[in-house]
């Protein structure tokens, strides 16, 4: 499928897991993004994957980790409840090193919540969900075409990284549909997992190879390698040796910092010489957009900075936009994940101001507008 | 099957022996099962490379990792839904797991279930030691009632799980129960699972000597072995011996079987006409 379409976010994904190289999906049914799992059931066997639903969202999550320690790349995707589920296995494969990608479709929670109902409560579980300090990518996108760029660069920074990476959007998002450019996927730059090669004697699964990222064996080549989610060595065999622990974690923990030119990426409009800067994602992203250029034209120096890799969060280029601005404000439905986030990356607290909701409604742009003029000491009548 | 298959297996050939010895407890059955598996592994010609071990957690999931072959440790429950994936993702790979009565029948039992529904090509080793080893001894769902665990300090009051009996009822294709004692039995049986075309499941009666044995008093581990023999009933074999702490006396050999279509070989016979490779 190329060329001018009118799609809906969920199928925009499936259909950029497909372009990206994904050849397994292991699915299970959720709101708000079975639409995911139901269009990759049509297009994997046409393209040559496997498609499975699985009993249960945590086997599912192991279903996609076990294809791809076969080589295959494998998406799977869900909602709140189902993520939790997955967090075990999730941890697993960022312990492993084994590349996966998640979709989480945000729902209003806590638990069973508002299944149909958008939220962007899930912030901190995409970040630390999983028991353990771990490394983790959290990618957030905000209209029907990112999702598209997104779940490829997922894919990709997955692979080049062999690391999860959660694709985490709001059901707005997910359902919302819009006239996208597909591009012809024969174009679209796939990245592959670094394999071993040479000699099996020389040999180290988990070796620090400098780049932080050890190449991967694959099953049938004749490294016959272990795999565990104990703390292993560069052996991968399981180790306890304080000295071996640390520099598996250093490693583990260190190999995202060691590429940041490529895991950073934000957007920002009018933020460089915002008095208050807005801070959002998603559905509230785009709110957000509008109501800053609604503050302009009404003469408030407003901006936005809008991370689209959440996690880990770029730290740099936030810290220098919010230090020319005089007040930063956080708009998300939650009640105020990112929010802790910023205050702690804005030198006092007191600068940093929050916008929350979750009434399972999406937070509009005039209610985004008031909140920045009021910072900006217009308020209005 | 090769009559003379003992002759050429040397289970060096198939071990990582920088690993040893190992960390299983004297007594433990858990060794002849992967003697058992890698002889029968021998038997089946099966290049160490073309084979993937996929285990849960607890002792038996400590097993593969002494295995010279590509060996998966995943998370407890859940190696039937990892193997689910790797089978799929690579049917050129013969996938086996080994698994535990509590990684199996407790946490891992909805997995189990539709494991054996789905009939995917893999062998399943559950190790049956009737306890939760690795975690110091509580009790598990084959531990027997009225037994004497960590966390059954009056004696076990549930009944047991006939792991045999839930397989074939959720539909595997194969379903066997071996016993360390007799190990050229269990290899035989393994080496059937392995050839079988679908969903082995194979329950080994093991035994855990250190911490089950000690704590309900039941001696050395030879003294076990003996006892479980005498509770089984192979399946060339006559009348049921009743046992204490066994509801009724226990089937060995291939307990059913049938050639229902494989489910990896029926997803790509499915598959349109467009993705022909």
């Amino acid at each position: 499928m190329t060329g001018r379409q009118n799609l809906q976010g969920n199928q925009a994904c499936a259909l950029a897991a497909i372009a990206a190289g994904c050849r397994f999906f292991g699915g299970y049914p959720i709101t708000p993004s079975s639409e995911i799992a139901e269009r990759m059931s049509h297009e994997l066997p046409r393209a040559g994957g496997v498609f499975i639903q699985m009993e249960d969202e945590i086997a599912s999550m192991a279903a996609v980790i076990g294809a791809s320690m076969g080589g295959v790349k494998a998406m799977t995707a869900t909602s709140g409840p189902g993520f939790s589920l997955k967090q075990e296995n999730l941890g697993y494969a960022a312990m492993t090193e084994v590349p996966c990608v998640i979709v989480n479709v945000m729902r209003g929670g806590p638990s069973t919540g508002m299944p149909t109902r958008p939220a962007q409560g899930d912030i901190m579980q995409s970040r630390w969900g999983t028991h353990g300090d771990h490394p983790i990518i959290v990618l957030t996108p905000c209209s029907v075409k990112e999702i598209y760029d997104q779940t490829i660069r997922a894919f990709n920074l997955s692979e080049v990284l062999r690391t999860p990476v959660v694709v985490l959007y709001d059901e707005t998002i997910g359902h919302l549909v819009e006239t996208v450019d597909l591009p012809d996927p024969a174009s679209v730059g796939r990245a592959h997992r670094k394999w071993a090669t040479g000699p099996r004697e020389d040999y180290l699964p988990y070796a620090d190879t400098g780049d932080g990222i050890p190449a991967m064996a694959l099953p049938g080549d004749g490294y016959r390698c272990h795999t565990t989610g104990l703390t292993h060595g560069e052996s991968g065999f399981p180790t306890q040796k304080p000295d071996e622990v640390a520099a598996l974690m250093q490693r583990l923990l260190g190999k995202l910092d060691q590429h940041r030119a490529i895991v950073d990426q934000f957007e920002t409009l009018h933020a460089d010489d915002a008095d208050v800067l807005v801070v959002a994602i998603g559905i509230t992203a785009r709110a957000a957009h509008r109501a800053v250029q609604q503050a302009r034209q009404h003469g408030v120096r407003a901006g936005l900075f809008r991370p689209v890799t959440l996690w880990p969060f770029p730290e740099q280029a936030f810290r220098d936009h919010a230090a020319r601005a005089s007040k930063v404000l956080v708009a998300e439905m939650n009640a105020g994940q990112l929010s802790l986030e910023i205050e702690r990356l804005c030198a006092s607290p007191g600068k940093v101001a929050r916008l929350t909701r979750v009434t399972g409604q999406p937070i509009g742009p005039a209610e985004i507008l008031a909140s920045i003029e009021d910072l900006a000491g217009h308020g209005r009548i | 099957m090769d009559a003379f298959s003992l002759d050429t297996f040397d289970i060096r050939d198939y071990l990582r022996e920088e690993l040893l010895p190992h960390f299983m407890c004297p007594g433990c059955g858990h060794g002849i099962a992967l003697r058992a598996l890698l002889w029968a592994v021998h038997e089946r010609a099966i290049p160490k490379d073309r084979l993937a071990v996929v285990c849960g957690i607890g002792c038996s999931g400590r097993v593969g990792a002494y295995i010279d072959a590509n060996t998966f440790h995943t998370t407890h429950g859940r190696p039937l839904a990892f193997a689910t994936g790797l089978a799929l993702a690579r049917p050129d790979l013969e996938v086996v797991v080994i698994t535990g009565d509590g990684d199996c029948l407790a946490i891992g039992g909805n997995h189990l279930i539709h494991a054996c529904r789905r009939n995917l090509n893999l062998t399943c080793l559950m190790l049956n030691n009737e306890i939760y080893g690795m975690t110091g001894g509580q009790v598990s769902p084959t531990t027997g009632e009225g037994r004497l665990t960590s966390t059954t300090p009056q004696g076990n009051a549930e009944p047991t799980f006939d792991a045999c009996a839930l397989a074939a009822a959720a539909g595997a294709s194969f379903v066997g129960r071996g016993m360390t004692l007799q190990t050229a039995a269990l290899k035989d049986l393994i080496s059937e699972g392995l050839a079988h075309q679908g969903f082995a499941f194979i329950e080994v009666i093991s035994d855990c000597t250190e911490i089950f044995g000690r704590k309900n008093d039941l001696g050395s581990s030879p003294e076990i072995i003996l006892r479980q023999k005498g509770s089984m009933r192979p399946d060339t074999y006559g009348n049921v011996v009743d046992q204490p702490f066994r509801a009724r006396a226990v089937r060995t050999g291939v307990l059913s079987r049938s050639d229902r279509p494989e489910y990896g070989a029926a997803y790509r016979a499915a598959l349109p006409d467009s993705a022909a490779p």
